[in-house]
């Protein structure tokens, strides 16, 4: 199939330019072991495991909009993002392939995070991995699609956060729930739904976010 | 291949083109002149597809495969080599025998010793050359061209002059140029902007 | 092959309510629904006086979702059909949408101080959701105001309000997943769990809101058209 080729080659063409440039992914590692660091002495004494827990989702939220804020950077610095609409590929490509890229850099990030963060405060049940996994999904493709949005405004890395934050109220929901809840499944059930309804609306409305 | 009818186009309160007639036919040479902020790059980009007219008509008679836009920025990835870019091209406007174009016309544009640069060590002049590899790349019928000689080198002009020689006739192209001498030989249809 | 064609698509045309019919209208039925609220219904059992508030605040809430509602489906007009007219139609409704917004959060504060005694209430599902939705569309004009007029900005808004109606079951559903409900249910399975006056005041409330609302957005809408119909004239 065309499509998945197509979304191949560009999700190839971003992850070949983030070994290239080494910036992002060491940042983002940066980033969340310094704000666990910060955590730490912002719990009051004696704070419950659950305090802890909801400030990894914290973590990983703010995490995340540090690569979404750079994940079209390189396409409107040197305007190319003209030169992949031009191309015969369906548009939703660029957004899935750009989505891709960047769930596999926040995947990464947290592979390392969630071990600094079992060794800092608690271990991470399951239903906490299986949590983020199904969030990370959700931040990645909304916030993919908002960044391509951003990125094309006067206010560029202000707007994002804003954009991004209120849809994102769902997610820390859901992966909270996931983490801390007795029955995580309904939580789990809620963010497979949160995915699929708004991957569908990101992969359907690209096309008007690249052309005009 | 274009037809334009009382094409204009509008950006909120600013009007950048109006009342625009175009007529060119398929293996025509159209040449666009004007001043700057007079709308040919605005023309360009709507015929291309990347804008959409406020008011009037524009026929385009061949879809996104089988354009090629050459903009004001040569449109690669600066930390990506000549041929990574090319590669990445060639994938998504689905080129056959990939490999072997993009060997062959970065040899014909001067590229090859280069082709495992970064695009960020290049003069200006190679990275509009490798913008025109990029532009002929998937072998387009209607090549369009927004002041390509601008950001040329001596050895790029020449190169493009050929290149122009070779295709005029068999291809459609429209090309806004700041010197319409030098591209004047190949013109059979002429639009003055104001 | 490429055809595009900047064309005016012919509005469907529903009757055309003038303005000055509606904002009469608008007049009778708020001063009518003024009236009922208080001066006929009875006083709530629990609640007393106090509670006649919920007939704005409920109301107003269901105006603004009107509203959000409005501005979506104009939006998907712009975009899948590119009707001329619908931007300005889907960002004026927006802003209805904003203002009505800020109201509920304001009455629902002012319902929480009066019967529970707080400001605000992280347990009621309908003033946090406010919240929510009260962020979501104050970015939107901070959207749309960073972009240069133009077809990048008005689809990006539309884009933009797209997102927000579907924003609105989806956080729903998110708040009531993270808390209990508290919030008095007014409608619940089995039909509204009040009768008569009650019944017939919120009906006339809901009604006024709905026609002040979209008065408001006529006016708004034909202040704005004029700024662009001169704008244009200024320019041929």
């Amino acid at each position: 199939m065309t499509y998945v080729a197509d979304v191949g080659a560009l999700a190839r063409k971003d992850l070949l330019l983030e070994l290239r440039a080494r910036d992002t992914l060491p940042a983002m590692l940066l980033f969340v072991v310094s704000v666990f660091v910060v955590f730490h002495f912002t719990l009051p004494a004696h704070s419950s495991d659950l305090a802890a827990s909801g400030l990894l989702w914290v973590a990983i939220l703010f995490t995340a909009l540090l690569g979404l804020g750079r994940a079209f950077v390189a396409e409107r610095e040197q305007r190319v993002l003209d030169g992949l609409v031009l191309a015969p590929c369906d548009r939703s490509a660029i957004w899935l392939a750009k989505g891709i890229a960047t769930l596999a850099f926040l995947v990464a990030a947290e592979i390392v995070a969630l071990p600094v963060f079992a060794l800092f405060f608690h271990g991470v049940s399951a239903a906490t991995v299986g949590g983020i996994a199904l969030a990370d999904v959700g931040i990645c493709g909304v916030g993919t699609f908002l960044g391509a949005m951003a990125v094309a405004t006067r206010a560029r890395d202000l707007l994002l956060p804003l954009l991004f934050l209120p849809l994102a109220i769902p997610i820390v929901v859901g992966g909270v729930g996931a983490s801390t809840a007795a029955s995580p499944g309904r939580y789990l059930g809620f963010l497979v739904l949160y995915d699929a309804l708004f991957c569908v609306l990101c992969w359907a409305s690209f096309e008007y976010v690249v052309t005009e | 291949m274009i037809v334009a009818r009382k094409l204009g186009k509008r950006f909120g309160d600013k009007r950048v083109l109006r009342n625009v007639d175009l007529d060119v036919p398929r293996g025509g040479f159209a040449v666009v002149t004007g001043a700057n902020g007079s709308g040919k790059t605005t023309l360009l980009r709507m015929c291309a597809g990347l804008a959409r007219p406020s008011e009037g008509e524009l026929e385009v008679a061949v879809g996104r495969a089988a354009i090629g836009y050459l903009a004001h920025e040569p449109l690669v990835y600066r930390e990506l080599t000549a041929l990574e870019n090319l590669d990445l091209y060639g994938r998504l406007y689905r080129v056959p025998e990939r490999r072997e174009r993009t060997g062959m016309l970065l040899e014909r544009f001067g590229l090859w010793q280069a082709r495992h640069d970064r695009v960020a060590s290049y003069s200006r002049g190679m990275t509009q050359r490798l913008a025109l590899c990029r532009v002929l790349l998937h072998d387009p019928s209607l090549l369009i061209l927004d002041e390509p000689y601008a950001a040329l080198d001596e050895q790029g002009a020449a190169l493009l002059d050929d290149q122009l020689a070779e295709l005029r006739g068999v291809r459609t192209f429209l090309v806004s140029t700041h010197d319409p001498a030098r591209v004047e030989r190949f013109a059979t249809t002429r639009l003055a902007l104001a | 092959m490429t055809h595009a064609r900047a064309q005016f698509v012919p509005v469907s045309r529903l009757p055309r309510i003038s303005l000055p019919a509606l904002a009469g209208s608008s007049l009778v039925l708020v001063t009518l629904a003024l009236t009922l609220i208080f001066f006929v219904v009875p006083n709530d059992a629990n609640q007393g006086f106090s509670q006649r508030i919920f007939y704005f605040h409920v109301s107003i809430a269901i105006t603004a979702y009107a509203c959000f509602a409005w501005g979506a489906w104009k939006a998907l007009r712009h975009l899948w059909k590119h009707d001329p007219r619908a931007d300005l139609e889907s960002y004026v409704a927006v802003h209805q949408g904003l203002i009505f917004g800020t109201l509920v959060l304001a009455t629902g504060s002012i319902w929480a101080k009066i019967s529970w005694g707080h400001w605000w209430l992280w347990s009621e599902d309908q003033l946090v959701l406010f919240l929510v939705l009260f962020l979501f569309y104050a970015a939107y004009f901070m959207l749309r105001f960073s972009v240069d007029p133009g077809p990048q900005q008005a689809n990006f808004s539309a884009v933009y309000a797209l997102f927000g109606v579907v924003l609105i079951p989806v956080s729903f559903a998110a708040i009531r997943l993270a808390k209990n409900l508290i919030h008095p249910v007014v409608f619940t399975l089995h039909g509204p769990n009040f009768g008569g006056w009650i019944l017939v005041t919120y009906c006339v409330a809901q009604a006024a809101m709905l026609v002040f609302a979209y008065t408001l957005y006529r006016v708004e809408l034909a202040g704005k058209r004029l700024d662009a119909r001169l704008r244009e004239l200024r320019l041929a």
